[in-house]
């Protein structure tokens, strides 16, 4: 029945609550909830190429989650105070680099890097500071976190739990994806499979325990960053994202209990028109692939949700102001395209993190967009232009290309295969390879980049944040408090008791974290404890 | 003579894709390049550019830790005796600049550098007027 889908979605559509603003132009003309033909593809309905919901923004606008973190634990609540105060609706942990590695602050190789690239969190003492006065029952929480995710979110739970909210109620996301990181970010610890055995340990623990929790953030962000094109940000994202499914079935968790909370994150690069058909093209894909290939039954399962960050690599240190421009058109791409979530780069992140106000116009950039635009009346606004819907299916035929040769890697495995390609260097290599082409089209003149390449007049430079030696010092004074402080053989007990679960393979380590966090356990003793079991990983350094 | 170049990533930051390119640049411009991998130190980048008998070590910094690193790295070649320059590319503040310099940094390249400044940078370094 060609109108069954049309049928669906009116369904869905009239079930769905709507906010209540007049869904016209600016000067009238009602507008409908979506165009196209009676017999064609409808958000909310299979394959979802238009959109996971039936009525998409008319019923809720994404979550502006902006990214933040930098220096101390208290000196980031107030940042993440101060994005409450402005309308965002969601927030989202930035961590230094010691603690992306699971060291220290007072760990030797720490120096230097303490509070520099986001927020430096040792223990549940830090973990309290961050989430302060904040209700963690209303707005959710994403942390980018990813080596020592199962830590993190161990130190969450039991700081929540702590302020007496229950860790079923607790809604938010852990990052999660290891595999990105050996291809692209290259945060990793532990070796591969050690590494995949703790996603495993999470996705059990946050299937039973915490219902509304997205497991796995499956983030193609890095991978573009790293210099991949869109169709390789597309593939790599999703064969991992299927990778995940695979590792959860053999463990024995049935698909539509944990699918329904993997979510993925996408970069919004600056070619407007190839980031929105990469988005119709990645649900498109993932609902044929949770459908057919891995026999989920749940609609749920089926229903690509995704976060977007305007691009980073995009933004330049010449002209900053300009990159107020790119943020925006880039952030229009993500929306046009339904995400689900977004955040906005600020316009002096090409030189250091950004300033209260050049976070603040970020933010505003996408209130503009959401309120004063109008392009959230109409769900999939470009489907159906025959330029996106075959830029769409180009996208599609190229990931699936590259699934099938990453199958081959891993014997009719996603899994088995996206390990191999890690350590054969293919992703790494493949990865690097675009990155230098790109590099070789702006060297070459085939690519402009406005300020950089061209038009390069009137370069001025703005106020940037600076963050001082004073943090790192503060840091490594408030974590010899927690070591002073602390019941020292309630620790060195519970991070025993990790050593022996982590030595199972078949056990969770999760419960153990969760007793060390709150034994003030730090994040460098649990990593240590467990990289004293799994060993860690080396990259082959190859050019 | 062949100008060799060790490139370097010191500390905690895994982002390689700028000195990846970096590197495929030297190459095209005919020099030998080294790089040592991830997460070195100091002292393990001052030894590696001594037995590699290099011309200049290029450092590639992103995560705001080049104001303590950089200078690091310059004092580990001097007490070991070594002249070799240093040259750091990533995102570095303009106003750490100077400072940079006057510890002793021999050039520094900042984001949107071209790959013609990316040779040049490199070569006034081995080879300053």
């Amino acid at each position: 029945m060609p109108e069954e889908a049309q049928e669906q979605w009116r369904n869905a559509y009239e079930r769905a609550a709507q906010r209540s603003v007049p869904f016209t132009t600016m000067s009238g003309i009602p507008l409908q909830p979506v165009y196209g033909p009676s017999d064609g593809e409808f958000p909310g309905v299979y394959p979802y190429t238009r959109g996971p919901h039936a009525s998409m923004y008319r019923t809720r606008l994404w979550t502006m989650r902006m990214f933040a973190g930098f220096g101390t634990a208290p000196a980031t609540n107030q940042r993440f105070r101060e994005i409450i105060r402005s309308g965002g609706t969601g927030l989202s942990t930035a961590f230094d680099m010691p603690t992306l590695l699971g060291l220290d602050s007072d760990d030797p190789m720490s120096l230097g890097e303490v509070g520099r690239c986001g927020v430096a969190i040792d223990s549940l003492a830090d973990m309290r500071d961050l989430f302060a006065g904040i209700d963690l029952s209303t707005i959710t929480t994403s942390m980018t976190i990813n080596s020592p995710a199962a830590v993190m979110l161990a130190l969450f739970v039991a700081q929540a739990e702590e302020s007496g909210i229950a860790r079923r109620q607790l809604g938010g996301t852990l990052q999660n994806d290891i595999l990105k990181e050996y291809q692209a970010q290259k945060e990793f610890v532990f070796p591969p499979r050690q590494s995949m055995r703790l996603v495993r340990d999470t996705m059990k623990f946050t299937t039973a325990e915490m219902p509304k929790w997205n497991s796995i953030s499956v983030s193609g962000y890095h991978i573009r960053e790293a210099g991949s094109t869109a169709a390789e940000e597309l593939a790599f994202t999703l064969a991992n994202g299927f990778a995940y499914v695979e590792l959860a079935r053999n463990a024995g968790l049935k698909v539509d209990d944990f699918a329904p909370r993997l979510s993925f994150f996408f970069n919004a690069h600056i070619d407007f028109f190839e980031e929105i058909a990469k988005y119709r093209a990645a649900r498109r894909i993932w609902a044929r692939w949770m459908r057919e290939h891995y026999h989920a039954t749940d609609e749920r399962s089926w229903q690509l949700r995704f976060h977007t960050q305007t691009a980073g690599v995009s933004l330049t240190a010449q002209q900053p102001e300009i990159n107020i421009a790119r943020t925006a058109i880039e952030a229009l791409a993500g929306v046009l395209g339904g995400t689900q979530s977004l955040h906005t780069n600020s316009m002096d992140e090409a030189m250091a993190l950004p300033t209260e106000k050049a976070a603040r116009i970020a933010l505003r950039t996408q209130q503009v967009i959401a309120y004063e635009t109008n392009v959230t009346h109409v769900a999939d606004p470009l489907g159906g232009s025959y330029f996106v819907e075959a830029l769409t299916d180009e996208m599609e035929r190229r990931a699936e290309e590259l699934f099938a040769e990453i199958m081959e890697f891993g014997g009719g495995s996603m899994l088995e295969g996206c390990i191999a390609g890690i350590e054969d260097n293919w992703f790494q290599g493949k990865i690097a390879d675009s990155a230098y082409d790109l590099e070789r089209a702006f060297n070459r003149g085939d690519r402009i980049v406005v300020g950089v390449n061209d038009f390069t007049d009137g370069d001025e430079q703005i106020d940037l944040l600076r963050i001082t030696n004073a943090d790192e010092a503060a840091q490594r004074e408030r974590l010899a408090g927690t070591r002073r402080n602390r019941n020292e053989a309630a620790a060195v007990e519970a991070l025993s008791e990790l050593g022996r679960v982590a030595a199972d393979a078949e056990a969770n380590v999760m419960p153990a974290l969760i007793a060390a966090s709150r034994a003030s356990a730090t994040v460098g003793e649990m990593m240590g404890t467990m990289a004293g079991v799994f060993g860690r990983h080396v990259e082959v350094p190859s050019l | 003579m062949t100008t060799r170049v060790l490139v370097a990533k010191v500390g905690l930051d895994g982002h390689d894709r700028g000195i990846k390119v970096v590197a495929r640049i030297l190459r095209d411009a005919g020099m030998e390049v080294v790089y040592t991998g991830l997460f070195q130190t100091p002292d393990t980048v001052a030894v590696a550019a001594i037995h590699e008998d290099v011309d200049v070590v290029g450092l590639s910094m992103l995560s705001g830790a080049h104001m303590t690193l950089a200078p690091a790295v310059v004092e580990a070649l001097r007490v070991r005796g070594s002249d070799i320059p240093v040259v750091v590319g990533g995102i570095v503040p303009h106003a750490d600049l100077a400072d940079l310099a006057t510890a002793g940094v021999a050039g520094i390249l900042g984001p949107g550098a071209s790959d013609t400044e990316i040779v040049a940078t490199i070569l006034s370094a081995v080879r300053p007027e």
